[in-house]
């Protein structure tokens, strides 16, 4: 028999609690238990009544962020040893409201990473007969890091910027931006420009560096975000010296 | 109390969801280490302001002849300058710290189309750190 671990886990029923409480789980300690196989553990045996969500469980839909011991973390990424002896407090992600138990309510992100434009940008489409579009390995380098983000919101869990100015466009959308800027394909940085370089843009973050460490993939988009401003520096006192410049 | 907006104070029912939107404490910057850090390299400019000050006081003082530059070491000998100069320092070297820290993560650079390790990037700036001290200490002491 497994060791057990308890997952004090917090629980919102808005047809029940005004605010959020805590409650305790039993669930066994396996070697190669994920946070996240406690939880489907407490909802397959002990409670069909948690909500939560998750998908792949390896790392790539990042559906299952939620704040463990505190940190932002992918609950599929976190083993339950690594917790022991325990308890391990399972949140929802902060900076977020909630719905109910372990769901948050992402629409505000969803906008904000739309309004970006994190697509292929093209101001004239090569025709199709004329081939693909080349990209030599340095191109792809520059911006390969920034196209590994998988949307999992852990940064706006560690951004205290977000949590205090709702309005701040945030670490993912912006490094999500900064994918399209550096690739060799795309034309669109100019659309970008304006939403980037806005104060809620870039100007917002005061580089507390805490979404990089959290994030799963290494995106680094705290890096991405100090190059922005120097790129929106840059074309700023462009468009002021030499009028009609703007890209 | 805090207002709350109509949604929330909406009896809950499936067709009225009723989040809950938890505030930031002012105290969040306690949460986490590096947290505390942020606030404290944030203040550090503070403390590199005052140096910027001290600095532009020594030059008034010498400026105006040896009496007055007596009267501001004397000044400056003064338990309370002492103490705020130690803590100035300190935090200075913070802000250097943080900064160079920081600084692989905003500069990228390339030679030959291949990126700089950040950890070089890093690097050059203690380098730099040091022959500017070295070079500084040799002006004040030996020079």
């Amino acid at each position: 028999m497994a060791d057990q671990i308890t997952l004090r886990v917090a629980r919102y029923r808005p047809e029940e609690e005004a605010e959020p409480v805590f409650q305790d789980y039993e669930v066994p300690c396996r070697d190669d238990w994920v946070v996240l196989d406690g939880l489907n553990y407490v909802k397959d045996r002990l409670d069909g009544t948690l909500s939560y969500r998750w998908s792949c469980r390896m790392g790539i839909c990042g559906s299952c962020g939620m704040n463990v011991n505190g940190e932002p973390t992918l609950t599929c990424a976190s083993f339950l040893k690594e917790h022991a002896p325990g308890p391990i407090r399972v949140e929802p992600l902060t900076n977020f409201p909630v719905v109910r138990d372990l769901v948050v309510e992402i629409g505000d992100f969803i906008e904000k990473l739309t309004s970006v434009k994190p697509w292929l940008i093209r101001k004239v489409e090569v025709p199709l007969e004329e081939g693909e579009y080349l990209q030599t390995p340095d191109e792809l380098s520059s911006y390969k890091q920034f196209s590994m983000c998988i949307n999992c919101m852990l940064c706006y869990a560690a951004c205290p910027v977000y949590g205090l100015d709702p309005k701040f466009i945030g670490p993912a959308a912006i490094a999500l931006a900064q994918r399209y800027n550096e690739d060799s394909r795309d034309q669109g940085a100019a659309e970008r420009l304006d939403i980037l370089s806005s104060h809620e843009g870039i100007w917002g973050c005061t580089f507390v560096g805490e979404c990089t460490e959290v994030c799963p993939k290494h995106v680094d988009p705290a890096g991405a975000i100090q190059r922005y401003k120097l790129t929106a520096a840059v074309e700023n006192l462009k468009s002021l010296l030499v009028p009609g410049s703007r890209p | 109390m805090t207002e709350r907006s109509a949604a929330e104070r909406s009896v809950y029912s499936p067709y009225h969801p009723r989040w809950y939107r938890p505030r930031m404490s002012t105290y969040w910057w306690l949460k986490r280490w590096a947290y505390v850090l942020f606030i404290l390299r944030e203040l550090s400019s503070v403390f590199v302001a005052w140096f910027v000050v001290y600095l532009l006081l020594l030059v008034r003082a010498v400026s105006q002849g040896e009496g007055s530059y007596q009267e501001f070491l004397d000044w400056s000998s003064g338990a309370g300058v002492l103490v705020l100069n130690v803590v100035s320092f300190a935090f200075v070297v913070l802000h250097a710290v943080t900064w160079f820290k920081a600084a692989p993560q905003a500069m990228v650079v390339r030679i030959g189309g291949q990126r700089v390790a950040p950890a070089l990037v890093a690097a050059a700036h203690y380098a730099a750190w040091a022959a500017a001290s070295a070079l500084l200490t040799w002006v004040v002491l030996g020079g």
